[in-house]
């Protein structure tokens, strides 16, 4: 019963969504404030609706309902409950429901913090919204519906993929929906800007934070995602270029760029027109990931089910919304005023600097992703681009990205010094020479990590230039900068943390030439030393877990004779799909990490090993943390609440009228 | 600084790092493709010694052997033609006699196939999709016949 009334909320959730996708957009064309007013509530009301949808699947699958073939197809009563739950989301049908319940929480969430906005924005904004939820709600019904009943209920489900069956994978998706479709927020800003005719530096205000939230969101999923291949694929890869992976990086760079030219927009009330046009590709950007994921014309563990019905939808749906916002932003962009003049060199200038850099670093991963597909589709033929492939063209592109990035930071806004700010950075440029050197002679080594490390070195210092000069400028004390530090706005420390996080995550990249890896057959008993550590396979033993059994590798690891850390690398067998995965070992030391992986036993009681030593690996995913924090910071900051104060102020200044 | 001028430096660096992006693409796509063959195609192709391909199939039912130096041998098959495969190193969890693969590497003088990596690229079915429509080409495998479980 409750899956039924699931399925009639979803129907619900689309009849709203068409109503709040016409009434206040009329509203705010003819003027009729009663029309423009429905738009929050009936936004909550789909929110609340779709939540019940996805709450009647969940308790579905939590109950293992194996009257539903979406329940069949994924689960098992065997499995663990984070696994039934979290298999909600790990199939086609579920992960578009998930999809469409972030897109009307981001609605909601808009409906909701967005009293300050202009009535006609916010009726707009919400209006566009509604019209991506009509989409997809439709194309859940019409195409994969998750509430589809069998006739015959069989006694026990056919278990989810054993890859997705990992606490990783459990949060993942959740968090990179929450960026990909936040994005949707800010094309819908874009799209309500564009009809509305009013696009300034209060536009730009207002999209800023829901983009902040957006990349925030994103930036942690792509790390979960990294992570997590890193530690159950089995080959100590955290990146594959894949092109599911490039699907998701190629929105986090429109949105990094989108983050720093809403700065110039909003500060200097310039750039619009190319400001509107990333908040429409960043969203592009997410809808062709999420066509090249769910239509089944890539194939990998994301890759759920193809049909063909399915993938010619969701291209109708990208057609309609990318060429749609195009020729509106054809229609409208040609009548901007122009904005505030700036020097080339300045923080405008650099910030137009990198969001040139960032926009063509993502035009050749697009290249690189789609490439292959046209060509398949052109002539037939079967090729794939590769490491090699972005190495040599993503490479060469973010190396002056991250030379200019703390320089940068140290211009003036309008008319800047470029002399002056080298030299603001010239502790951080020593450092990174110093750390060159010092590594070179330590570790001599490929010179690409020596180079890198260097720059790294420098990117993180360098992040902090600016901060430490607004702090300590004029050779301040201590408290002095204290009370200064309470002063300047939150948002100098957010970007100081966030590039200093692209600093150290480059580090993490940079050590891997450094690291080591022995492929070998390993008897029970037997030692191989990797990286300076000795590991001991203690002996390999069967256990049963809760839905697969296991083989497990009890190793030592020890350095200098001690007793480092103990390690359970295993291959899973998950016997309702007959497949298996393996699970590595892997134990952090410092910020490096010893990683073992097992294979197949061979003939002689001996079992295939895989051991890393990875120095400094645990950096990528660190410094992926430091960039999410540093965008929290600058979206605690206080100017993005002013607009509510002054709503305030207002009230309080329109109470006495109504006494009268 | 004029509007003008501050337009024309804008455009131009706009275009010298196009130009910069496009010549990197350019240069990568020649020398870092990398073509995939089915058996079939590939004894049609006769791609040159060396040259980096992926090759994709079944694994042969009984072409499975592990030489003492852990070296792994086995065959590629969709049921026209086989192709050897030499390699060595650790095989994906996912690797079975029967069932698909995908090898990248390059054919050596003696038409092995010399891989160093096995790729465990498959989506739930177990079936990697090149391998599938080379199976499908041969006429071999028919939509269908792997019903998903």
């Amino acid at each position: 019963m409750i899956v039924e009334t699931g399925h009639y909320a979803l129907v619900l959730a689309l009849a709203l969504a068409l109503v709040n996708s016409v009434a206040p957009i009329c509203g705010s064309v003819s003027g009729d404030r009663r029309l423009m007013a429905i738009a929050p509530s009936v936004a909550l009301m789909g929110f609340a609706f779709t939540a019940y949808a996805f709450f009647a699947l969940t308790y579905a699958h939590v109950t293992s309902d194996f009257s539903l073939a979406n329940v069949v197809e994924n689960s098992h009563s065997a499995k663990p409950m984070i696994y039934k739950i979290s298999g909600v989301w790990g199939n086609h049908e579920g992960s578009m429901l998930l999809w469409v319940l972030v897109l009307s929480l981001f609605a909601a969430a808009v409906a909701l913090f967005s009293g300050s906005m202009p009535e006609d924005l916010r009726a707009n904004v919400l209006g566009v919204q509604s019209w991506i939820a009509a989409a997809f709600l439709l194309f859940i019904l019409l195409t994969s519906n998750p509430f589809a009943r069998l006739a015959e209920a069989p006694m026990e489900g056919a278990d989810l993929n054993p890859l997705l069956q990992d606490p990783g994978l459990a949060i993942h998706p959740p968090l990179l929906y929450l960026g990909y479709v936040g994005l949707s927020i800010t094309y819908s800003f874009a799209a309500a800007a564009l009809i509305s005719g009013r696009i300034d530096s209060v536009f730009a205000r207002f999209v800023r934070p829901w983009t902040l939230v957006a990349w925030i969101c994103l930036t942690l999923g792509i790390a979960m995602g990294s992570y997590w291949a890193y530690y159950t694929l089995g080959w100590g890869g955290f990146w594959f270029w894949d092109p599911v992976e490039n699907a998701s990086l190629m929105p986090w760079l429109a949105a990094t760029a989108l983050l720093h030219c809403t700065l110039v927009m909003e500060k200097r009330d310039a750039l619009k027109i190319w400001t509107i046009f990333l908040a429409i590709l960043a969203f592009s950007l997410s809808l062709l990931g999420t066509f090249l994921v769910r239509s089944g014309v890539l194939t990998s563990v994301h890759a759920f089910a193809s049909d063909p019905r399915r993938g010619i939808f969701i291209l109708a749906i990208l057609v309609v919304f990318i060429g749609g916002s195009l020729v509106l932003f054809a229609l409208r962009a040609g009548g901007l005023k122009q904005g505030g003049l700036f020097a080339p060199i300045s923080r405008e200038g650099a910030l137009v600097l990198n969001n040139l850099l960032l926009t063509t670093c993502c035009a050749t991963v697009f290249v690189g992703t789609l490439y292959p597909l046209a060509l398949e589709a052109l002539t037939g033929e079967k090729i794939s681009v590769g490491a090699p492939f972005f190495n040599l063209t993503f490479g060469p592109l973010f190396v002056p990205l991250f030379l200019l990035m703390p320089i940068g930071q140290c211009l003036a806004w309008k008319r800047g010094d470029l002399a002056g700010a080298a030299q603001r950075v010239f502790v951080a440029i020593a450092a990174g020479l110093a750390a060159m050197l010092a590594l070179a002679a330590w570790r001599g080594g490929p010179v690409a990590s020596v180079v890198l490390s260097g720059i790294a070195v420098y990117v993180i210092i360098g992040s902090f230039a600016d901060v430490w000069r607004r702090l300590f400028g004029g050779g301040a004390s201590f408290a002095a900068a204290g009370q200064r530090a309470l002063g300047l706005p939150r948002q100098a420390f957010g970007a100081a943390f966030a590039h200093a996080g692209i600093g150290v995550t480059l580090l993490g990249l940079a050590a891997t030439g450094w690291g080591a890896e022995k492929i070998i057959a390993m008897k029970p008993g037997e030692t191989v030393s990797v990286g300076g550590y000795d590991v001991t396979l203690d002996r390999v033993t069967p256990r049963a877990g809760p839905n697969y059994s296991e083989m497990v590798a009890a190793t030592t690891i020890r350095s200098g004779g001690n007793v480092v850390a103990r390690i359970e690398p295993a291959t899973r067998f998950y016997p309702a799909r007959r497949m298996s995965r393996s699970e590595a070992g892997i134990s952090t030391i410092g910020f490096g990490q010893v990683y073992m992986s097992i294979g197949e036993m061979t003939g002689n009681g001996a079992v295939n090993t895989r051991i890393f030593w990875k120095p400094l690996v645990a950096l990528i995913w660190i410094g992926a943390l430091l960039m999410a924090f540093g965008g929290g910071l600058s979206l605690s900051d206080r100017s993005f609440r002013i607009g509510v104060a002054r709503r305030a102020g207002k009230a309080r200044a329109g109470s006495p009228q109504l006494a009268e | 600084m004029t509007r003008k001028q501050r337009r024309i430096t804008l455009i131009s660096s706009a275009l010298f790092a196009l130009a910069l992006a496009v010549g990197l693409m350019l240069v990568a796509l020649r020398d870092n493709i990398v073509f995939f063959y089915g058996p079939s195609e590939l004894a049609q192709k006769a791609p040159a010694v060396g040259k980096r391909l992926r090759i994709g199939g079944l694994v042969k039912e009984g072409s499975f052997s592990r030489q003492p130096d852990e070296t792994i041998r086995f065959k590629v098959t969709d049921a026209r033609q086989d192709v050897a495969v030499v390699y060595k190193g650790a095989l994906p969890d996912l690797f079975r006699e029967g069932q698909g693969v995908v090898a990248e590497g390059a054919l050596g003088q003696d038409g092995v196939f010399w891989a160093d990596t096995i790729l465990a690229k498959h989506d739930e079915r177990y079936m990697p999709r090149e391998v599938a429509d080379a199976l499908k080409k041969q006429g071999v495998w028919r939509e269908g016949d792997q019903k998903s479980p």
